[in-house]
């Protein structure tokens, strides 16, 4: 088994990934340096996470050659964390709300 | 249709791929992860359950500050350095983040040099990796001492805003960095055994008594690029937003 067993790839391709790595984290810093606000700043930092975060997994992690099977064992619960987000955004925005409601009632 | 699939680990299988194949993986009555060592699975099971955790405090962290009437406190001034009387965004937050992605690189490159069984290189690389991460770490120490001591922001409250910024800080940066920690503690010990030559003589651990094998070596890489995995979320939405 240990003959066929384990994860060789060639050096280079985890020195590209890491400098794809140090780009877009560069890439990032700077979108808060330039002071970028609003929706343009949300879609970029929101790629550039998901993007580093896909490089680490499939490449780093080795995640790209391993077998299906595995992968979805692990990816697709982690999607169930999008109701999580869901359910979090509706609170917090209902909360607000009361916030808002009963704070400025008690100023009258 | 589906075909069980016999696991005779003397000799490789022909798996089907895709669909087919995770039907094939799952409803065999043998073990699903096929050609992976068990160490390797019951880690990606972990980082799976430790992912839950990690995204409970970011999801919490993001109600508390979409919630919150008060202004959250600006973490481009916060966390800004100031630099040749010029005062810089960001600027720790961004070279840690850089020597955190560098120890993921040394790492990645440990776990190709121990499959081939590189001693020497494995043994440099991972020493590389954990200096980093203690860097990584003391950096860190530096961060929380100026906010605590200079800035005067506290779990309970804090002088610049909101009150719920000290406990979201802590508690997340906190938490990674016990993480780090952690990893840069188990990275000496797997260079330990590199260097002293366990897993090329296949030498029982102390703790499970398991065969040294150079796979320790991938189970450690999967965790350690998970840590920094986790500081990339934690970058984004704690630093940036």
């Amino acid at each position: 088994m240990a003959h066929v067993e384990g994860q060789q790839h060639p050096i280079g391709i985890y020195l590209k990934i890491w400098a794809l790595l140090f780009i877009l984290s560069t890439a990032s810093y700077l979108v808060d340096y330039f002071h970028f606000q609003g929706y343009l700043r949300w879609f970029l930092i929101i790629t550039f996470m998901l993007m580093k975060a896909g490089l680490i997994v499939s490449v780093f992690m080795h995640m790209l050659w391993e077998r299906l099977a595995m992968v979805y064992a692990i990816l697709v619960p982690t999607l169930l964390l999008m109701v999580l987000l869901g359910i979090g955004a509706l609170e917090a925005d209902y909360t607000f709300f009361t916030r808002g409601v009963f704070f400025l009632r008690g100023l009258f | 249709m589906t075909q069980a699939i016999q696991t005779r680990p003397a000799t490789p299988l022909p798996l089907p791929e895709g669909i087919q194949g995770i039907v094939a993986d799952w409803s065999s009555d043998q073990r699903a992860f096929k050609n992976v060592p068990w160490g390797k699975a019951m880690m990606w099971i972990f980082l799976l359950s430790d992912t839950f955790i990690f995204s409970c405090f970011l999801i919490s962290y993001m109600t508390v500050r979409m919630s919150t009437t008060e202004p959250w406190p600006n973490p481009s001034e916060v966390f800004g350095l100031t630099l040749l009387g010029r005062s810089v965004p960001l600027l720790l937050i961004a070279i840690m983040t850089f020597v955190l992605i560098s120890s993921s690189g040394t790492m990645a490159m440990a776990v190709k040099f121990g499959y081939e069984k590189n001693k020497k290189m494995t043994f440099i690389l991972l020493l590389c990796t954990a200096a980093l991460g203690a860097t990584f770490v003391g950096m860190q120490a530096f961060e929380w001492t100026k906010l605590i001591v200079h800035e005067g922001i506290r779990p309970w409250g804090n002088p610049l805003g909101a009150a719920q910024f000290g406990a979201a800080f802590f508690m997340i940066t906190g938490f990674h960095g016990t993480h780090v920690s952690i990893g840069v503690i188990f990275l000496l010990i797997v260079a330990t055994k590199v260097l002293r030559g366990d897993l090329d003589h296949e030498r029982p651990g102390f703790l499970t008594g398991r065969k040294g094998k150079y796979e320790i070596v991938e189970i450690m890489g999967l965790y350690w690029h998970f840590v920094d995995l986790v500081w990339v979320f934690i970058f984004a939405v704690f630093y940036l937003w």
